[in-house]
């Protein structure tokens, strides 16, 4: 019998990863909007990311979606237990999205929705910080049920990996538009990339260190028997992309910033799951015993191995239509005016 | 057990925000088709008027479709924060139904809208037509799986209780469940009937300013060809929605009715105020025999009445019974507005006939009014189970989400929402009076001029 928890798990992990990297760049464009030079700029900055926002956040409904498809269990614990943190990150989501619709009507109101996407986008990365931190600590389970108080969710660790996803998403959203944009707004993103690449580097280092101190089994996964060999390579190789990000940027390479955040984001995330496996809801309970039953899971999964596939051919495909450097005239100007 | 005013709070809350984002899809869904047939108009005409049309048309439905999009991405984890026990129990049915949905619907709406707003001079006519084709069947396919799930909650088949929640046995059963497939062509063709009045009612206005008489001429007319043809057929799907309620929830057609005692020959209430506590009416006016030739087809036919149900199964009667009323009566509006017009058509005076003109602009909002109408309808008849006869919506709540956050996440969103919709209709109205703008005289200029080479140094080829 092939083990459908596990490849459930996997599903999930990759609409995750799909999620915090396509949303995270779009969200970073919006952390980093006020900052931007000139109005110009963010116009262009915003028509970077308007043919494709829809799509991206599509992978969070698709991850959060997919936990109630696979494991309804650990989603009717999950989302009680992070009552406040998921209901501060819809609201911003409310305000980041609309802003892309909005301020293009907009000609007296511009500051105002300028002002919505930016506190949208820090306030949703936040909250995807600190839902990420709550989950690693652990959540307190009786039962079927979620058994904590309103406020489990708050301690200092989910508080740092806010901060963490603010400066990632930020250092996502600053390596796109090195890659999307030219001149002015290009060379102040380079800057914004080397600060929030610090940032970046710091919480990293941080989280690294604090999450096997929450529970010992996740010191024994990291640190126990041969583990540590295999898992020694992960802060090396880590240390290595973080020195290919800061040349790469230093030496005005365009693509490869952006690739290099990625790959940071691609191992935070190896590291959290080797950290967290095999448990869905730590610290007890398992993929196997949330997992939905057979039926249910089967069904789903053919309707992935069918349909995602065309699903991430028709996203490139759409990537590619908007290919090359965005202009502060092309975008939500040009649907204006014709 | 959780206090009893979490419940009813979560119960508000989730009324609130789902009636929001209904009113958006009401609008897209059939806006999306509109549009797919204004632009294949113009590919196979090649006349701007429809290129024109498409192009303001497409800005109210960028804009309406944005809202759809942050308005629901509230309702999918919605059902986690409000409704755990829920999700845990009914994640095996309908968890994978809505993971369908986001599978082979949202991405596909998502992926394409980029390339239909602003592909214009990315890809070829032809590509763009077939990104505006596929974002129109992204959203019939979305209904077709939310409608699905809310549809098994209504008349549940095909999984069995095991263990303390839902296993499939039969997915075609829990797809295609009794109440799904009129629940589907009621909606959709909801949209589509909504979608045509908006349109009908802002090309009236503009025709009423005469702003652009001769574009807002073109889609008025196609627009009250499709009133005509959708609202009887809506009146005609409505009533077979109601004769398949009456065989699965006939608790729900008696407080539609408001009929206390099951009985042959049941009038019809045009008008009373239901008692729940004395169990019967209050200022009833009848028209006799009517309840039982609609449902029965038969003037002694008999009609369920809620003495058969015991009072904790009961349904909120007065709401579900004046929802159901405010209903039919924009039912039959719009049935009146695409007479008038076929009237108005044949004597040749559609687009100048004022009167209709206004009565047009009228019904702009009714067909968001008649959709959350049946909702509620649908939704509170239904009280007090979540899945019809298995489980109660009591028993669906989180139990450890207090009171208090439910409160104030319920005030925030009458609040944003509130300011959102404000916003919304500011910059939607901003469009509309906007307008089209004028055809460039261009397309009928261009041939004139150069046959009498009216520019100097203008040489006319000779063939
Ligand atoms: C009959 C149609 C219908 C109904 C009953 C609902 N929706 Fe909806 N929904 C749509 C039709 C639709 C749509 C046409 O597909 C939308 C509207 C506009 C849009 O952007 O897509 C959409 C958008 C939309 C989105 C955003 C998709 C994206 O990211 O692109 C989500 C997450 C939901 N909906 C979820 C829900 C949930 C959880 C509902 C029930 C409680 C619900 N919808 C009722
Ligand atoms: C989009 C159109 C819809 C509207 C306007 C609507 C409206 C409502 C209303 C008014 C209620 C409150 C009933 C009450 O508590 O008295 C409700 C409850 C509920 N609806 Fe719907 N609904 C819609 C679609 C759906 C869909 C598609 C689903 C699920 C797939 C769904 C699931 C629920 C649930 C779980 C509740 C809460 C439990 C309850 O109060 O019954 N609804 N809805
Ligand atoms: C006179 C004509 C109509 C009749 C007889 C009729 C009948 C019904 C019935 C019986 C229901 C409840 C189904 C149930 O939950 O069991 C319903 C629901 C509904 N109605 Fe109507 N209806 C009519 C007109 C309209 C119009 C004009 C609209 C909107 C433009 C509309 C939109 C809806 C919607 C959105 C629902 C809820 C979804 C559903 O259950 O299908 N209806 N209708």
């Amino acid at each position: 019998m092939t083990d459908i928890a596990f490849i459930s798990a996997g599903v999930i992990g990759f609409a995750i990863l799909m999620y915090v990297v396509l949303d995270g760049f779009d969200l970073g464009v919006g952390i980093l909007f006020p900052f931007a030079p000139d109005e110009a700029s963010r116009n262009t900055m915003i028509n970077s990311v308007a043919p494709v926002w829809d799509g991206n956040e599509t992978w969070l409904v698709l991850g959060g979606g997919g936990l109630l498809v696979f494991f309804p269990m650990a989603y009717s614990i999950a989302l009680p237990a992070f009552y406040i943190p998921v209901m501060a990150m819809l609201f911003a989501l409310i305000f980041r999205g609309v802003t892309f619709e909005f301020r293009h009507q907009a000609h007296t109101s511009t500051q105002l929705w300028n002002r919505s996407f930016f506190w949208g986008s820090v306030v949703a990365a936040f909250a995807q910080g600190v839902l990420l931190g709550a989950l690693v600590q652990g959540v307190h389970v009786d039962g079927v049920r979620y058994a904590g108080g309103m406020f489990d969710w708050l301690t200092p660790f989910s508080v740092l990996t806010g901060l963490g996803v603010v400066a990632g998403y930020g250092l996502l959203g600053a390596t796109w538009l090195i890659y999307k944009t030219e001149g002015k707004t290009q060379a102040w993103a380079r800057n914004a990339a080397v600060v929030l690449g610090g940032g970046t580097l710091v919480a990293m280092a941080a989280v690294s260190v604090m999450t096997p101190m929450l529970r010992p089994m996740i010191a024994e996964r990291w640190f126990g028997g041969l583990n540590i060999l295999y898992l020694a390579p992960v802060p090396f190789i880590t240390g290595a992309v973080f020195i290919a990000l800061f040349w790469s940027i230093f030496s005005k390479r365009e693509l490869l910033p952006f690739l290099c955040a990625i790959g940071l984001f691609m191992l935070g995330f190896f590291g959290i799951a080797v950290s967290l496996y095999p448990n869905i809801i730590p610290p007890s309970l398992t993929i196997w015993d949330a997992v939905a039953p057979r039926s249910s899971v089967m069904f789903a999964l053919v309707g992935v191995a069918v349909v995602l596939p065309m699903v991430l051919i028709y996203t490139v495909y759409a990537y590619s239509v908007f290919h090359g450097k965005a202009s502060a005239e092309g975008g939500y100007a040009h649907h204006e005016h014709e | 057990m959780p206090p009893m005013d979490a419940e009813i709070l979560a119960r508000l809350q989730f009324a609130f925000t789902v009636a929001f984002h209904i009113l958006f899809p009401t609008l897209t869904i059939g806006l999306a088709a509109i549009l797919v047939f204004f632009e294949a108009k113009h590919l196979r005409s090649g006349e701007e008027v429809w290129l024109r049309l498409y192009k303001f048309w497409v800005k109210i439905f960028a804009l309406s479709f944005g809202m759809g999009v942050v308005s629901g991405i509230v309702l999918s984890y919605q059902f986690g924060t409000n409704w755990s026990e829920w999700s845990r129990i009914t994640g095996p049915v309908l968890g994978p139904l809505i993971g369908f949905e986001v599978l082979t619907a949202f991405f596909l709406e998502a992926g394409f809208l980029g390339i239909m707003l602003f592909g214009w001079d990315k890809v070829g006519p032809r590509l763009h037509f077939l990104a505006t084709c596929l974002v129109a069947i992204g959203t019939v396919i979305s209904a077709f799986w939310i409608l699905a799930a809310n549809s098994w909650m209504q008349t549940p088949q095909g999984a069995s209780f095991i263990d303390g929640h839902f296993v499939v046995d039969d997915w075609l059963a829990v797809i295609f469940n009794p109440s799904f497939p009129w629940r589907f062509l009621h909606m959709t063709n909801a949209s589509f009937l909504t979608a045509a009045t908006v349109v009908a009612g802002v090309s009236a206005y503009h025709l009423l300013a005469r702003n652009n008489p001769e574009i807002a001429k073109r889609s008025f007319s196609v627009a009250m060809w499709a009133v005509l043809v959708l609202a009887p057929l809506q009146i005609l799907i409505g009533d077979f929605h109601g004769l398949n309620t009456l065989k699965h929830q006939p608790a729900k057609i008696a407080a539609m009715e408001g009929n206390w005692v099951t009985r042959s020959h049941a009038p019809f209430h045009l008008f009373a105020i239901p008692d729940q506590n004395a169990q019967t009416n209050h200022l009833s006016i009848e028209i006799p025999y009517a309840a039982s030739l609609i449902l029965t087809h038969d003037p002694a036919g008999v009609v369920p009445g809620l003495d058969e149900v015991p009072l904790e199964d009961q349904p909120p009667v007065g709401i579900v019974f004046w929802a159901f009323r405010v209903m039919i009566v924009l039912g039959f509006l719009f049935f009146a507005l695409g007479l008038w017009g076929a009237w108005a058509r044949w004597r040749g005076r559609l687009a100048e006939d004022r009167h209709l003109a206004r009565f047009a602009v009228a019904m702009i909002p009714a067909g968001f009014v008649a959709t959350v109408s049946g909702w509620i309808v649908t939704e509170v008849g239904r009280q007090p189970w979540t899945v019809y006869g298995v489980l109660r919506t009591a028993d669906s709540v989180s139990p450890t989400v207090t009171a208090s956050s439910v409160a104030t996440t319920l005030v925030l969103f009458l609040i944003v929402y509130g300011g959102l919709f404000g916003a919304y209709l500011y910059y939607l109205l901003k469009i509309i009076r906007q307008g089209p703008g004028a055809l460039t005289v261009r397309e009928t200029e261009k041939r004139p001029e150069a046959i009498r080479g009216a520019r100097p140094g203008l040489i006319v080829p000779s063939e």
